[in-house]
């Protein structure tokens, strides 16, 4: 019943009121819809990796290959590079490509010093120039998960002999370029940087350890530590330390940054070991990458009968 | 019928129900695309481990809204609401038992009393379970309000458990932890501040019905 006041052409008719109503609604749940979806994505990102290196020319390997298990399939080169702990980029392991997308590491310089013969500063050329050959190593995460990477570099060895350490040197102490201005969610990152690791001198000549500077056969992507990394096989990941800028041999035990973030958490060994667990999970078994299932973890890393005998009479308890 | 939207209550519950499922939607979708990233099982955790705390913070802002803002007919939507936090939250536990637990079931207790965060999150869980149970009309009126709603204050125990939770798992970033946190706080203190100022016994005298 219309309201005797209001005249008839002024109000509004039915059909006219329903259509606004629908086309209110229809704005609603097109509205909502977007704006939801939208939040989703933007805090989920999903963006694929593309390898964009350039290519790098291998030489035949000198030492016998540490042959893979029957099960160690290599990871995609979009696994490998999309899925990244690089805390200077983000914390977020999905997000480091794309936030490392311009990481600028022309004109690098490696400096080498500290307890040596011949302290030297290496140029991204020259560590180029170093015969590379490829390995396929097991890379296990101290978090639970793992890969297979085939990387491409040289043994760390070989650019030690170059510096000759002195006989007092017992350690090699690593650092990670740092640049803020590069490097903008750093400050959240919750650590302390330059990230810096550290090797005592026999784990860093043993012919395992690597500078890797490329993978599957191209040049590192910026994620995974262009352009020169450490790679120590039979240690949890946080031990390869990336984007390499200074090396310093010591005669002591360096400081290591996820030691110094929490030391009941993260020794100076952080060797691969299921009979010891992290405080806050297990390191009984790990989730390799692309699989459903879960695997046994291997002592060492599956590299036990390599590097086993470095570790002779410590008690890997303690020595964590 | 001449009904304006913020009565229409069904309507309502159809917005807020289709788009608190479009994240499930969207995980399955990416899920069944291969877009959800090399370790699959670890972002649904984390994803619906957030969605939780998301719904949880969205239940609590309904008060506040109605309060400051007097947006009543959003408490129509609240139930549903906190059903969703229980949905995501018992797809988190699921992820957890298959993604963290390989589908070992019998090895959770022992993962529980090694691991306080696990605890903690287990705890907050199953604080929601009555809560989800009692969202019915018939359960409301079986209650009577006045219990009801105190029952439903666990809401707030959720909560807090969900944020201490989500901070003692972060390696080292906790932004976003914190700003949960901070969500959280600010809300449940909205709520502090309101109760002390405006004592809530009800004055002396005859009761009107």
């Amino acid at each position: 019943m219309n309201d005797p006041e209001i005249p008839a052409n002024e109000v509004t008719p039915e059909s006219v009121f329903l259509r606004r109503r629908f086309f209110m609604k229809a704005s609603i749940w097109a509205g909502s819809t977007l704006a939801t979806a939208g939040l989703y994505r933007a805090f989920s990102p999903r963006s694929d990796v593309k390898n964009t290196g350039a290519a790098i020319s291998t030489i035949p390997e000198t030492m016998p290959q540490i042959p893979l298990g029957a099960n160690d399939k290599p990871n995609t080169f979009s696994e490998i590079a999309g899925y990244n702990n690089y805390y200077e980029f983000s914390t977020d392991k999905y997000e480091v490509a794309a936030k490392a997308r311009n990481f600028v590491t022309n004109h690098w310089s490696l400096e080498v010093g500290g307890l040596v013969q011949k302290p030297r500063t290496f140029g991204l050329e020259d560590l180029l120039k170093m015969d590379a050959i490829e390995r396929t190593y097991r890379f296990r995460c101290v978090e639970g998960w793992s890969m297979v990477i085939p990387w491409v570099g040289f043994p760390l060895s070989r650019l030690l002999a170059m510096v000759e350490p002195m006989s007092q040197a017992t350690h090699v102490a690593f650092e990670t370029y740092y640049d803020i201005k590069q490097m903008p969610e750093s400050p959240y990152a919750g650590i302390d940087l330059p990230y810096v690791e550290g090797l005592r001198l026999d784990e860093a000549m043993h012919p395992l350890t690597l500078m890797a500077t490329g993978l599957y056969g191209k040049t590192l992507p910026n994620q995974n530590g262009a352009p020169v990394r450490l790679v120590v096989p039979w240690k949890y990941g946080f031990k390869s330390i990336k984007s390499v800028v200074k090396i310093t041999l010591t005669d002591r035990q360096p400081p290591t940054t996820w030691n110094l973030a929490g030391p009941e958490e993260y020794g100076f060994y952080s060797n691969v070991n299921p009979t010891v667990n992290h405080p806050r999970w297990s390191q009984a078994r790990e989730r390799r990458i692309g699989e459903g299932g879960m695997r046994e973890t291997l002592m060492f890393n599956g590299y036990a009968e390599q590097v086993a005998h470095l570790y002779a009479g410590m008690d890997l308890r303690r020595n964590f | 019928m001449a009904m304006t939207l913020s009565a229409d209550t069904h309507f309502q519950r159809k917005i807020v129900f289709f788009n608190g499922l479009l994240p499930a939607l969207l995980l399955i979708l990416d899920s069944w695309r291969g877009k959800l990233g090399a370790n699959p099982l670890e972002f649904v955790t984390r994803t619906t481990g957030v969605l939780t705390l998301v719904f949880l913070v969205l239940t609590l802002l309904v008060t506040p809204l109605r309060k400051i803002f007097g947006w009543n007919w959003l408490l129509k939507q609240r139930r549903l609401i906190g059903l969703l936090a229980f949905f995501y939250g018992f797809v988190h536990l699921l992820a957890y038992i298959v993604g963290d637990r390989d589908w070992r079931v019998l090895s959770i207790p022992d993962d529980v009393s090694k691991r306080p965060f696990i605890a903690i999150g287990m705890a907050s869980l199953f604080l929601m379970v009555p809560l989800a149970i009692t969202s019915t009309n018939a359960m409301i009126k079986r209650l009577g309000g006045k219990r009801w709603a105190l029952l439903h204050r666990l809401t707030y125990l959720v909560a807090i458990g969900g944020v201490v939770h989500y901070y003692m798992i972060v390696k080292s970033d906790i932004r976003y932890p914190v700003l949960f946190g901070i969500a959280i706080a600010v809300l449940l203190g909205y709520r502090a501040w309101v109760a002390w100022k405006k004592p809530n016994k009800p004055p002396a005298g005859p009761k009107e019905s």
